[in-house]
């Protein structure tokens, strides 16, 4: 297993976000992590990339132990997180950004690395030089994937990355991201459309108010009768 | 109107320093939103230090060099030992954290040093330059040429380095670089090091024309605040356009109506810009009325 949580708990001052997450993620996999508004998807990713502390439980990546290790050191592990809201550096330029993903990077392959986030999305080649903050919200999901693309990871983090896109746009992001998954990146993703992401998913988890309750193979979860009424609306 | 320029000369002079101690709010206060009040105390560590350490035998360069050494290592154990300890407290508790940290390296000051006025040797003489009938002194050549030395350096690290481009990025979206693998607890450290160097270099440069003492810090903290806020707290050219400011608008108020009014400038500035201007000329974020 790449990545292996066990009773993963945080909290925000006396609230309690996480109440024991259990989940495993083989390398290669895409698994989905679905569930309502204010489930805890994203304390988790957050709690993953160790941007939020985790209070009890372990994660173990590649083997070893992270559930104390500081943010930066995880990026350098290979674990990116493309956050939820986007989080481009507005003011500066597209490729700035860009650079920025690579900071843990080797100065060698930068630009390689760019020129291959550009040919994969050449909107952010033409716009190379404008401030992220005048993007469209698209193309802002694009700029967040790719500088975390840039960081070289083996575990990429996706925390609803349709949020607030037209259905064409998410189309072309979630097929992307299904993209990464061939190539062989492992990906953890994030959503709320949870019928998009258990299609293009080998695996989904369910979450509720801070549990996973359900998880199997995405298509036996496309299929179960609770996971249709509660979260595909049908 | 040569004596208007005598003002101008002495205000732009005066107002460098303050921009470069502004310079210095606005790097730490876009690294944490926290406004350092001991700003001022690393001018009287580069001023003082240098004065010694000359005094001591050493050459000036050196003594310089040495001085604006030992104000970065105060500037990085005030951020290890004061504000990190503290990491998750409020802004306003890292604040008067900065204050308490003031008060300490001027009492730690005294006893290091003495209690007496110090000054140090003028870089290239004291003959004054005659431009349009008033007097520019050498020094403060040295003054301007530096502080715009200080601009181009900034200018330089924070839009061409990688390191400079984190900076800016944690300043602006904190947990966005935290994901990009910045060490945001170093970029704190490293904004703490750059202030207190800037610092540093003011006081140096100024102590030949304004005289240093171990409470020198104080003043200067409080018209380089001025600075900032009226540039626009977290601006850079806001800072420098500030500091050359309420220089000008001090050395006019003394000259033109009396030199006891000197400091009082800055405290008028201060008022006004937070009651009618709370964004500053740059619009930089608006500082909160505690
Ligand atoms: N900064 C915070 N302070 C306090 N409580 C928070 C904070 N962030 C989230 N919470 C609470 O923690 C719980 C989980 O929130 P979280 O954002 O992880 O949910 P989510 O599944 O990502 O929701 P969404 O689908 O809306 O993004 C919610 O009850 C939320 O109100
Ligand atoms: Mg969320």
């Amino acid at each position: 297993m790449l990545l292996e949580v066990q009773g993963l708990t945080s909290h925000y001052g006396r609230i309690q976000a996480l109440k024991g997450v259990d989940l495993a993620i083989a390398e290669g996999e895409l698994v989905a992590l679905v569930g309502a508004n204010g489930a805890g998807k994203t304390t988790l990713l957050r709690t993953l990339s160790g941007v939020q502390p985790a209070t009890g439980g372990s994660i173990a990546y590649a083997g070893c132990d992270i559930t104390r290790l500081v943010p930066h050191r995880r990026v350098r592990l290979g674990i990116a997180q493309v956050p939820e809201g986007r989080q481009v550096f507005g003011p500066m330029s597209v490729e700035d950004n860009l650079r920025l993903g690579a900071f843990t990077g080797s100065r060698q392959t930068v630009e390689a690395d760019l020129e291959a986030q550009y040919t994969r999305f050449p909107i952010l080649k033409e716009r190379r030089a404008q401030a992220a903050g005048t993007l469209s919200g698209g193309q802002q999901q694009m700029l967040a994937i790719a500088r975390a693309l840039m960081a070289r990871p083996k575990l990429l983090l996706l925390d609803e990355p349709s949020m607030g896109l037209a259905p064409l746009i998410t189309q072309q992001i979630l097929a992307a991201v299904r993209s990464f998954r061939d190539d062989g990146m492992t990906v953890f993703l994030v959503e709320q459309n949870a019928f998009a992401a258990l299609t293009i998913a080998d695996r989904g988890y369910v979450m509720e108010t801070g549990r996973i309750v359900l998880h199997g193979p995405a298509r036996d979860l496309l299929a179960d009768d609770d996971v249709k009424r509660a979260y595909l609306g049908v | 109107m040569a004596e208007f320029l005598q003002f101008f000369f002495s205000g732009i002079t005066v107002g460098a320093v303050y921009a470069m101690v502004a310079l210095g709010f606005t790097i730490i206060y876009n690294a944490s939103e926290v406004i350092n009040f001991a700003q001022g105390e690393f001018v009287m560590i580069g001023g003082m230090t240098s004065v010694f350490l000359l005094s001591a035998g050493l050459p000036l360069p050196l003594a310089i060099a040495l001085a604006v050494a030992i104000a970065v290592a105060v500037g990085i154990a005030l951020n290890v030992l004061a504000i990190e300890p503290a990491r998750g407290a409020s802004v306003v508790t890292l604040i008067i954290i900065t204050i308490g940290a003031s008060i300490l390296l001027r009492g730690l000051a005294q006893i290091v040093f003495d209690r007496q006025f110090h000054t140090l040797p003028a870089f290239s003489g004291e003959t004054p330059i005659t431009i349009g009938g008033a007097a520019l002194q050498p020094q403060a050549l040295w003054v301007l040429g530096g502080a715009l030395v200080v601009v181009l350096a900034l200018g330089w690290f924070f839009t061409r380095t990688l390191m400079g481009k984190a900076m800016r990025a944690t300043a602006h979206n904190r947990l966005a670089a935290q994901l990009a693998g910045i060490n945001v607890r170093f970029v704190l450290m490293l904004s703490f090091a750059l202030s207190a160097a800037i610092g540093a270099v003011a006081g140096v440069l100024v102590t030949p024309i304004t005289l240093t003492s171990y409470d020198a810090g104080a003043m200067l903290a409080l018209k380089g605040f001025a600075a900032a806020i009226l540039g626009g707290m977290g601006s850079a050219a806001g800072a420098v356009a500030g500091g050359l400011l309420v220089g000008i608008a001090e050395a006019m108020g003394a000259g033109y109506i009396s030199s006891d009014y000197k400091d009082a400038v800055a405290f008028v500035i201060i008022l006004l810009v937070l009651f009618f201007l709370p964004r500053g000329l740059f619009g930089g974020k608006s500082v909160e009325r505690v």
